[in-house]
């Protein structure tokens, strides 16, 4: 069991994620990263639908009342256990009443707590992960509180003394190449084409790939909404509902866009300007509130190509995994 | 009820964008009716059962597809659904029919004079033309639950509110467009009943294609 000893805020139960009831307007929830998560549960040999913590806001304090395995992935938080730091992207043996802390990361960005064998709260339509908006899933349907006692499903490798980290994605996988050379602190996000980027003007077009967009405080797991200048499309337009999915930047009439994450809408009305490629959520993740942001436009060659080497990223922690384990 | 045959006949041109490397979305380019949204709910019944397919998702005269790339191409999956579209399978689905209460006007109805302002009639008006009207589920999205209903009378029709509402509670009844019941939009009243369980394996009380009515129980101030 994993006692919950204090949190930032905002710690819930998520897993891979709900899919396949988008029909009855219930979203995929999951990771905002999840890549992280599934490296995370990768490290510990755990079934990829293993459920974990995700942490948005620190510091997280818990106390394990068992033996057991953890990964900590995703941002740089920093890891103690019982007062003994360990690296992000690490896994590491916790004894019977020691103390994890996840303090807050230098970068910002989303933490994964992944333990041997998975969190263990009753399935809900086929998944753990908690559904904030909806008030089911996960742990009783809402974030985690002090006093919380989770139940952890018997894992594999709970028991071996072995301490090792990964390579982190940022290591791991090629930056997207900077097509003007202009060198910024900002996340360079890839996005192909949605069905209204030609009801945006070239001049538009082109500003929305080339300024710098801020991550503003009112985003969450729905939507990251950010500040930058007004885009707005040749003709204002008014569209049926329509099914959209994490990734998706709508642009509502004020004309600052939304970049929606996975507790986004199962379906929505505005504008679609582009998506960002699924090889780029982490990166979107991995950007704090009040972080930078620029889009590069890619075509479906590209997208896919990144795609394929997030997939050999992932192959290769696995099968160095297959020779630890 | 048409037939498979009339279904197959008058298929309007599908538009086809990319919602990233592993979803499509298909609009219909005809106005929004109840045949084509049979066809599209058709279509969506037959992809989800598509190797590769992750779902099928039925939007108001759309369809969204989610698929694999890494087991099915883009292309494939256009192609099959434009083949679809052409000749769908036709699926008699049983459509249930429904009666909802619900207590027009209040704090749960908030925009029912806005309403009645912006088409010149009556709040008397209004619950008589929405409360008379049978409307079919054109689909669920949006929230869990949430059903779109086509059937709605044009002198009920008024613009979504340019400011969406933040919290619209579970139960609302309104009205955005052409379109009734889903958030954000104009608040004419509320029903007791439960639209969602979780603990249900067919988690939503309406399916598309269902038969709604409203009975207005009550009118408040």
């Amino acid at each position: 069991m994993i006692e919950i000893l204090s949190t930032g805020g905002l710690t819930t139960v998520q897993d891979a994620g709900r899919r396949g009831y988008r029909r009855f307007g219930v979203g995929i929830g999951g990771p905002l990263d999840s890549l992280a998560a599934t490296i995370g549960n990768l490290m510990l040999g755990n079934d990829p639908e293993a459920a974990f913590l995700e942490v948005i806001i620190f510091p997280l304090k818990l106390r394990l009342r068992q033996a057991a395995r953890i990964a900590v992935t995703g941002s740089d938080a920093q890891v103690e256990v019982d007062g003994q730091r360990f690296p992000p992207w690490w896994s590491v043996p916790v004894q019977p009443g020691q103390v994890v802390t996840l303090r807050a990361p230098a970068n910002g960005g989303v933490a994964y707590v992944c333990v041997s064998g998975g969190i263990d709260v009753p399935p809900m339509l086929g998944s753990r992960s908690t559904d904030l908006k909806a008030g089911f899933g996960g742990f009783h349907g809402r974030t985690l509180r002090k006093g919380d006692v989770l139940d952890v499903l018997p894992g594999m490798h709970a028991h071996g003394s072995r301490r090792f980290g990964v390579l982190p994605p940022c290591a791991g996988l090629p930056m997207p190449r900077e097509g003007d050379g202009n060198a910024s602190s900002a996340t360079i996000v890839r996005v192909l084409p949605a069905a209204q980027w030609d009801c945006f003007s070239e001049a538009v077009r082109n500003e929305f790939l080339t300024v710098t967009w801020q991550i503003t405080p009112d985003s969450n797991r729905i939507g990251l909404r950010l500040s930058g200048p007004e885009i707005k499309p040749v003709q204002g337009m008014e569209l049926l509902s329509h099914g959209i999915i994490p990734g998706v930047i709508q642009i509502p009439p004020h004309g600052q866009p939304i970049v929606m994450q996975c507790d986004a809408q199962t379906a929505g009305g505005y504008p679609k300007l582009a998506t960002v490629i699924a090889a780029d959520m982490w990166r979107l993740a991995q950007t704090p509130i009040g972080g930078k942001l620029r889009f590069q436009c890619v075509d479906m060659e590209e997208a896919l190509a990144a795609n394929r080497q997030v997939r050999d990223y992932v192959a290769r922690v696995q099968r160095a995994m297959e020779l630890l384990y | 009820m048409s037939t498979a045959a009339d279904i197959a006949q008058a298929a309007p041109r599908l538009a086809v964008s990319a919602l990233g490397t592993d979803a499509l979305l298909f609009e219909s380019l005809a106005p929004l009716s109840h045949e084509a949204q049979e066809r599209i709910l058709m279509v969506a019944d037959q992809a989800s059962q598509w190797r590769g397919v992750e779902e099928a998702v039925p939007g108001m005269n759309n369809l969204m597809l989610i698929f694999d790339s890494t087991q099915v191409s883009s292309a494939e999956m256009q192609s099959r659904v434009q083949q679809a579209w052409l000749s769908p399978v036709h699926v008699r689905r049983k459509a249930r029919e429904f009666e909802l209460p619900v207590v027009y006007g209040g704090e749960r109805g908030l925009d029912l004079e806005h309403v009645a302002a912006h088409n010149g009639i009556s709040v008397a008006d209004v619950i008589e033309l929405h409360s008379s009207a049978i409307y079919t589920v054109y689909f669920l999205g949006a929230h869990p639950g949430f059903a779109y209903l086509g059937g709605l009378d044009a002198r009920l029709h008024t613009p979504r509110r340019a400011q969406p509402r933040l919290k619209v509670p579970a139960g609302s009844v309104s009205i955005g467009g052409a379109q009734t019941l889903p958030s954000g939009w104009n608040l004419i009243g509320h029903t007791d009943r439960r639209f969602f369980d979780p603990a249900s394996a067919t988690p939503a009380l309406l399916a598309p294609g269902d038969i709604v009515r409203f009975r207005a129980v009550k009118a408040l101030p």
